[in-house]
C-alpha cells in the first residue's frame, strides 16, 4: 500500500473549517506524548493548558482579557496576509500605537473629559498605522521585502520603548522605575461586565471582527485585497492597484495593531512599563492562520489561544509546567494547520504498489 | 536478424489514465532507424503525455515500450538518455541565468571538465551549423537561439532517437526551414526522430510516416507525403472540417481605435520595449498582429488595455477619445475589453468562483457595485449568462476558474468580455492550448462581434489562425510593428521575413 | 584612538559578525535552491540551547556544536517535510518553526539560565597572539576562522562543483531541473538540512564565543539580520562576508557606547537599535541598485509539486 495526493477540483470548504479543529485535537494528543518523553506531565500539561481554562467558569474573564488583543491583531494580519502583504512587525505597531496613545495619556492625565479616551484610541491607531507606513513606503518606492523591514522595526520599537520610559515618559513620582503615569479614570477602559476584569476592548474586539468580515465580505475593498493576493497581474488586469492595497493592508493591520496596544495599555497594564511587548503581535500571527485568515476565525482563534495562554499560567501553578512549553503547543497547532493544508486542497488515495510499477 | 529492420522504438497497447481523463488509450506504433516519424494531433490528443512516457518523465499505467527490439522500462529521463533517446521540448527546460555552457553541463549526466564540455559543444554545432557562444547568459538570447540549446545539448549524446516536441511553433519559417536541414542531417546518419507538431505541411515536407492521434487513441498511421493536408486533419480532428462563417463583402466602419506612435519603456530586467507601434482599426474589422513569441506582444497587450500606461494620452485613442493615460478601469468604461494570453491568474483567478471573476472585469460595465458593495446576485446572473451563451462545461457560477478545463475556461473569459458589447477588444493567443472545437467557437465569436461593429484586436503566434480569421495584419518584431497589410493576398514569404526581423537582428539586443 | 582600541574594535566586529555570516551562508545555500527558510532566528536558539546544554553536561564543545548543528538540521527538516512534502506555504512555516524554536528554547534553556558556559577560544598557540597585531590574525575564537572558510567554501561548492550547479538549477527552474531528471525535492531537501547545520553552529557561537550563558531569546533577531544579509550580498558568498562585518561594526557601537563618551550624543538605546535600523537602510539601498531583484534565485519561495 502507498498513498497517492489527487489534487481536487474545487478546495474543500468543509476541510478548510474542520482542519483548524483537527490541528488543536492533534496538538493535545502529540503535544501530551512530547511533554511526557521530554519528562513533564503530559497528560497533566495538555489537561491544565486546554482543557482547565474553559471548565473553570472563573477563567472565563482571563479568556476575554487575553483574546482581545490577539484577535484585534490577527484580523489586521488576517486582510494583511490575503493580501499577500507579510506584515509580521505587528508587535511593533503594537508598541508604538501604545507609545503614541500613552503619549497623549501624559498630556491629558490632569484632565477630565469623554473625549480623552477616543483621543487616546485615536492616537494608538495612528502610531500604529504610522509605524507600518514604513514599511508599506519601501516596499511601494523601493520593492523591499517587508517581512525584514517589519522585524526589524519591531526590534527597534521595543528600544524606542525603553529610552521614552527611562526618560521623557518617566513618572515623576516612579521612584526610579522605568514607567510612565497610572492613567486616570477617564483614560482607563470601563469594565463592561461588573463584578469581572473585562473591559471595553473585549466589546471592541468582536466590533472589530464583525466590521472587518462585512466590509472583507460585501465590499469592493475585500475583493481589491483578495484578488491582489490571489493574482497580482488578474488583480492589474481588473484594474485594482497592487501599490494601493498594500498601502491600505499595511495600515489597517499597522492601525489595528496599534488600537490593540493602546486598549492594553489604557486596559489591563494601565500604564506603559519595561514588560509590555507580551508577544501579542508575533502570537497574533498564529492567530491569524488558525482562523483561516478570516475575521470571523480571528475570534475563534483567538479564544482558543488565549485559551492555552489562561491554561499556561494555570499550568504553571498547578504541575509546575514552565510558560514557555504554551509557546511550543502555539506553535505545534500552526505547524499541523499548515500540514493539513494540503487536505484541503488534495485528496489522499492509497494505491496498490502493483498500479505504480507497471 | 537484420539490425536495421529491427524498429528502434516500439509501443504496444500503452495506456494512461489521469484523473477523469484517459489521456493515451492503448497506443502502438514503431520507428525505424534513420526515420522521420509524426505523431500528429489536436492539442489534447495524448501526444505529450504520450512522448513524456518514452522519455521516462512520466509512467505507462499499461502496455509495453520495446528498444531496439528488447523490452524495457524507462524510469526516468536518465534512463532514456542511457538508451539513446534525447528530447527537444516545447517548452524549453532552460535557465534564464545561467550560460548556455552551464545549461548544456545540466543535461549531461555524466560529469565532463567544463573545458572538454565546451570543445565538444563547439564540435557538434560545427557539424551541423548550430552556431552559438557557450559563455552567454540564455537571458540574453532569441528563442530561436534558446532551442539551438536544446538541440546541441540532446546531440551531445549522440542520440539514436531524437524527439522533437512542436519544435517549429517559436519559429520563423526560416528558423523552421533551417531546423529541418539538421533534422534530415540526423536522420541520413541514422538517428530516428519523432517529430510531434499539428502543423501539416511541416509534416508533408519532412516526415516519412505519420501516426496520428485523437481523444488519447491511436486513428491511423500513414505516409504523410501521399496524404493531403485536408484528410490527415480530418483523422486528427475527427469527421468533417467546420469552416468559419465570415459574412460575406462586410464594409469596415469609422476608425474606433487609434494607435498613435506608441512606445513604453521595458517592464523588467528582461521586458521588451515598444517602439512607435502605429495602426488603426475600424468598426467591423479584426486585425491581426503576429510575431514570434516574445517580440513585445505582452507588452502590447498590456499597453493598450491599461495595465501599463503611456505618458502620452493620445498615443491611444478609443472613438476618438485619448485613453493612453486612463488605467484599465477608465478605459474599460470607455468600451475596451482586453484577454490576455495567460488564463490562470491573469484573464481569470482560479481560486474564484466564476461569478468573483466576472467582477474582475465587468464590475463598472454592467453595475455589479452599489456603494462599495458588490451586488453579488448580478454577477451570479451574468456568469450564468456567459455560461449559458459560450456552452461553457461547468458546474454553475459557483465552481472555481481553477476547476474549469483550459478551453472552457478561455470560452468562458471571452464570454466575459464579449457580452460586455465592447466597442474595442484585445485578445492574445485566443486559442492557445484549447481543442479544435472550442477553438472554433472562440473564432467564431470574435467574428460576430466585429460583424456588430466593434474593432477586434487579435494577437497570436498562429500564423494559420491569424491568416484565416483576420482583416488586417501586421508583424511585431523587437517591440516594433511593421506596416499593416491585407490579408488577402498577402505574401507568407514576406509575413516570414518580418517575424524574422526585417529591422536586422540588432533591433533586438541594442535596446 | 589608540590603536589598541582599534584593534579591540576590530576584534569584537569579527566576533559579532560571525554568527550572522554563518547562518547567513547556510541560508543563502537554501534560497539559492529555491527556499525561503524563516526560521533562521529559530533554528539559531536551538542550536544556542543545545550548545549550553551539552557543553555544561559533558565539556566537550566539538560535541556541542556538532549535536547544535544536529538539532537544528532537525527542525530545519520539520520545516522540510511540511514546506517540500507537504507543499505548505513557507512563510508562515519559517515563521512557525521560529515560534517553535524559540518556545523549545525557552523550555529546554531554564535549567541552564544564568550558569557560565566556558567559552572555546583561538584555534592556534597563545603564543602566536601575544602581540596585538598579531592578535588580530591567530587571536579570534575558532568560529571567525571556521566561518571565513565556509566563505570560501559555499563559493566553491556553488560556482565550481556539478553538485552546486544542480542546486542553482533547481532554485532557477524547479520544472525544468525535475524534467530534466533530477530530484528538486531531493535536493531542496539537503540544502534546508544544510542551512539548518549552519544556523545551528550560529547558534553555537553566542554561548561559546559571545555572551557566555543561556538566556532566553539569546539570538536577539540575528537571525533576521541574516536573512537580510543574503538580499543584501545578492547571494554571493564573498559579498556576504562583506555584509556580515558590516552589520558586525553596526553591533559593537552598543558596547562601546557604554563606556566611551563620544556616542553620549545620542541616547544608548539608538546605538542599541542600530543594527536593526542600518539593516533597513540596507535594503532601501540595495534596492536602488538595478540588479537588485532580479539576482533573487527565479524559484525562490515557490512551492514545486511534480506532475505525473
Amino acid at each position: 500500500m502507498q498513498f497517492r495526493l489527487e489534487k481536487r477540483q474545487e478546495p474543500s470548504k468543509l476541510l478548510q473549517v474542520l482542519t483548524p479543529i483537527g490541528a488543536v485535537l492533534v496538538t493535545m494528543v502529540l503535544g501530551g506524548i512530547i511533554f511526557t518523553l521530554l519528562g513533564y506531565d503530559g497528560l497533566g500539561a495538555v489537561r491544565e493548558i486546554f482543557l482547565s481554562p474553559l471548565l473553570n467558569a472563573y477563567k472565563w474573564q482571563d479568556l476575554a482579557v487575553k483574546a482581545a488583543p490577539l484577535i484585534i491583531i490577527a484580523v489586521g494580519l488576517s486582510i494583511a496576509y490575503r493580501a499577500n502583504v507579510w506584515n509580521i512587525g505587528a508587535e511593533g505597531q503594537y508598541i508604538v500605537g501604545a507609545i503614541a496613545g500613552t503619549g497623549v495619556g501624559i498630556l491629558t492625565n490632569d484632565m477630565t473629559g469623554w473625549w480623552i479616551m477616543p483621543l487616546m484610541m485615536l492616537a494608538g491607531v495612528a502610531g500604529g498605522a504610522a509605524y507600518a507606513a514604513v514599511p508599506a513606503l519601501l516596499r511601494v518606492r523601493f520593492r523591499v521585502n517587508e517581512i525584514l523591514t517589519t522585524l526589524m522595526l519591531t526590534y527597534a520599537s521595543v528600544y524606542l520603548l525603553n529610552y521614552l520610559l527611562a526618560g521623557p515618559f518617566k513618572s515623576p513620582t516612579s521612584m526610579g522605575q522605568p514607567q510612565t503615569v497610572m492613567f486616570s479614570a477617564d483614560q482607563s477602559l470601563p469594565y463592561i461586565i461588573p463584578g469581572t476584569i473585562v473591559q471595553l476592548n473585549a466589546l471592541l474586539a468582536v466590533i472589530v471582527a464583525l466590521v472587518a468580515w462585512l466590509v472583507f465580505s460585501r465590499f469592493v475593498f475585500g475583493f481589491q485585497v483578495r484578488v491582489v493576493g490571489a493574482a497580482p497581474h488578474a488583480a492589474r488586469y481588473g484594474g485594482f492597484s497592487a501599490d494601493r492595497t498594500v498601502w491600505l493592508a499595511m495600515l489597517i493591520s499597522g492601525g489595528l495593531a496599534g488600537f490593540a496596544g493602546i486598549l492594553e495599555a489604557m486596559g489591563p497594564v494601565g500604564r506603559l512599563i519595561l514588560q509590555f511587548p507580551a508577544g501579542y503581535g508575533f502570537t497574533a500571527i498564529i492567530v491569524a492562520f488558525l482562523g483561516r485568515l478570516h475575521p470571523l476565525g480571528a475570534v475563534l482563534a483567538g479564544l482558543m489561544v488565549a485559551i492555552t495562554f489562561v491554561g499556561g499560567e494555570m499550568a504553571q501553578i498547578t504541575i509546575q509546567l514552565p510558560f514557555a512549553a504554551v509557546g511550543i503547543f502555539q506553535a505545534m497547532m500552526l505547524f499541523l494547520l499548515l500540514a493539513s493544508d494540503i487536505l484541503v486542497r488534495y485528496r489522499v488515495r492509497s494505491v496498490r504498489r502493483a498500479e505504480i510499477a507497471t | 536478424m537484420d539490425i536495421s529492420l529491427t524498429p528502434r522504438l516500439q509501443l504496444h497497447g500503452i495506456t494512461k489514465r489521469f484523473p477523469g481523463v484517459l489521456a493515451n488509450d492503448n497506443v502502438g506504433f514503431s520507428v525505424l532507424p534513420g526515420e522521420i516519424h509524426a505523431l500528429l494531433g489536436e492539442n489534447g490528443a495524448g501526444k505529450s503525455t504520450l512522448v513524456k512516457m518514452i522519455y521516462g518523465i512520466m509512467q505507462p499505467d499499461a502496455g509495453e515500450i520495446r528498444w531496439n527490439g528488447q523490452p524495457v522500462v524507462i524510469h526516468n529521463p536518465k534512463a532514456a538518455r542511457k538508451l539513446g533517446i534525447g528530447m527537444v521540448f516545447q517548452h524549453f527546460s532552460l535557465f534564464e541565468a545561467m550560460t548556455v555552457l552551464e545549461n548544456i553541463a545540466l543535461g549531461m549526466d555524466a560529469k565532463i571538465p567544463a573545458r572538454e564540455l565546451e570543445a565538444r559543444i563547439r564540435q557538434v554545432m560545427d557539424q551541423y551549423g548550430l552556431h552559438l557562444d557557450p559563455h552567454r547568459t540564455v537571458s540574453t538570447l532569441s528563442v530561436g537561439e534558446r532551442q539551438r540549446i536544446e538541440i546541441v545539448r540532446a546531440l551531445l549524446l549522440k542520440p539514436t532517437l531524437l524527439i522533437m516536441d512542436e519544435p517549429t511553433s517559436v519559429l520563423t519559417p526560416q528558423e523552421v526551414e533551417q531546423l529541418f536541414v539538421v533534422l534530415r542531417q540526423l536522420a541520413r546518419e541514422g538517428c530516428s526522430i519523432l517529430y510531434i507538431s499539428h502543423k501539416l505541411h511541416e509534416i508533408k515536407a519532412l516526415c516519412e510516416t505519420a501516426t496520428i492521434l485523437r481523444g488519447g487513441r491511436l486513428v491511423d498511421t500513414c505516409d504523410p507525403r501521399v496524404e493531403t493536408s485536408r484528410s490527415m486533419a480530418e483523422k486528427m480532428i475527427g469527421g468533417g472540417l467546420k469552416d468559419i462563417k465570415k459574412p460575406a463583402g462586410r464594409t469596415l466602419g469609422a476608425e474606433r481605435l487609434v494607435v498613435n506612435r506608441l512606445s513604453l519603456p521595458g517592464a523588467g530586467p528582461f521586458g521588451i520595449p515598444l517602439h512607435d507601434v502605429t495602426f488603426t482599426v475600424r468598426a467591423g474589422e479584426i486585425f491581426g498582429i503576429a510575431g514570434v513569441a516574445g517580440n513585445g506582444q505582452n507588452a502590447l497587450l498590456l499597453a493598450l488595455s491599461g495595465e501599463e500606461l503611456s505618458r502620452h494620452p493620445e498615443a491611444i485613442s478609443i472613438d476618438g477619445a485619448p485613453v493612453g493615460g486612463l488605467p484599465a478601469k477608465q478605459r474599460r468604461l470607455k468600451g475596451l475589453a482586453s484577454v490576455p494570453e495567460e488564463r490562470n491568474g491573469h484573464a481569470a483567478v482560479p481560486e474564484f468562483t466564476l461569478a468573483d471573476n466576472t467582477v474582475l472585469t465587468a464590475r463598472d460595465r454592467l453595475g455589479m457595485v452599489s456603494a462599495g458593495m458588490i451586488k453579488s446576485s448580478s454577477a451570479r446572473t451574468y456568469a450564468g449568462e456567459v455560461i449559458t451563451a459560450f456552452a461553457v462545461k461547468a458546474l454553475g457560477p459557483g465552481s472555481t476558474a481553477g476547476s474549469l478545463s483550459g478551453g472552457n475556461l478561455q470560452k468562458y473569459i471571452m464570454g466575459r468580455e464579449i457580452l460586455q458589447k465592447p466597442s474595442v477588444l484585445v485578445v492574445s493567443q485566443p486559442t492557445w492550448g484549447v481543442d479544435a472545437g472550442a477553438a472554433a467557437a472562440i473564432h467564431q465569436a470574435i467574428i460576430d462581434l466585429a460583424a456588430a461593429g466593434s474593432a477586434v484586436v487579435v494577437i497570436s503566434q498562429d500564423l494559420d489562425e491569424l491568416l484565416s480569421l483576420c482583416d488586417t495584419l501586421a508583424v511585431i518584431n523587437g517591440g516594433r510593428l511593421s506596416k499593416p497589410m491585407q490579408v488577402e493576398g498577402a505574401d507568407i514569404e514576406e509575413i516570414g521575413l518580418l517575424m524574422g526581423g526585417i529591422h536586422g537582428e540588432g533591433a533586438v539586443h541594442a535596446v | 584612538m589608540s590603536s589598541d582600541i582599534v584593534i579591540a574594535i576590530l576584534m569584537t566586529m569579527a566576533g559579532a559578525a560571525t554568527p550572522i555570516l554563518l547562518a547567513a551562508l547556510g541560508e543563502l545555500v537554501v534560497e539559492k535552491s529555491g527556499v525561503l527558510n524563516l526560521g533562521v532566528e529559530g533554528m539559531m536558539l536551538v542550536g544556542a540551547v543545545i550548545t549550553v546544554a551539552v557543553t555544561l553536561t559533558t565539556g566537550n564543545h566539538l560535541l556541542a556544536v556538532a549535536c547544535a548543528a544536529a538539532a537544528a538540521a532537525l527542525a530545519a527538516l520539520i520545516f522540510g517535510v511540511l514546506t517540500l512534502t507537504l507543499s505548505a506555504n513557507q512563510v508562515a512555516t519559517g515563521l512557525a518553526l521560529t515560534i517553535l524554536g524559540t518556545g523549545f528554547s525557552a523550555l529546554f534553556g531554564r535549567p541552564y539560565t544564568g550558569k557560565s558556559v566556558p567559552t572555546v577560544g583561538s584555534p592556534f598557540p597563545a603564543e602566536l597572539a601575544t602581540d596585538p597585531v598579531w592578535r588580530l590574525l591567530f587571536g579570534h575564537s575558532v568560529f571567525v576562522y571556521l566561518a571565513l572558510i565556509m566563505v570560501v567554501a559555499v563559493w566553491w561548492f556553488l560556482q565550481r562543483t556539478r553538485s552546486g550547479l544542480i542546486l542553482r538549477a533547481v532554485g532557477e527552474n524547479d520544472l525544468s531541473a525535475h524534467s530534466m531528471g533530477y530530484s528538486v525535492i531531493g535536493v531542496r531537501y539537503a540544502a534546508v538540512a544544510f542551512g539548518g547545520a549552519m544556523a545551528g553552529i550560529a547558534g553555537a557561537c553566542f554561548p561559546l564565543a559571545l555572551t557566555p550563558q543561556w538566556v532566553e531569546r539569546l539570538t536577539t533577531g540575528k537571525g533576521w539580520i541574516a536573512l537580510a544579509l543574503v538580499v543584501f550580498a545578492a547571494w554571493r558568498p564573498f559579498r556576504l562576508a562583506a555584509g556580515a562585518y558590516f552589520f558586525g561594526l553596526m553591533m559593537i557601537f552598543e558596547v562601546y557606547a557604554k563606556s566611551s563618551s563620544s556616542f553620549r550624543v545620542l541616547p544608548s538605546e539608538f546605538w542599541a537599535a542600530l543594527p536593526y535600523l542600518a539593516t533597513v537602510v540596507v535594503l532601501v539601498l540595495i534596492s536602488l541598485r538595478r540588479e537588485g531583484s532580479s539576482s533573487a534565485p527565479a524559484c525562490l519561495g515557490k512551492p514545486f509539486i511534480a506532475a505525473g
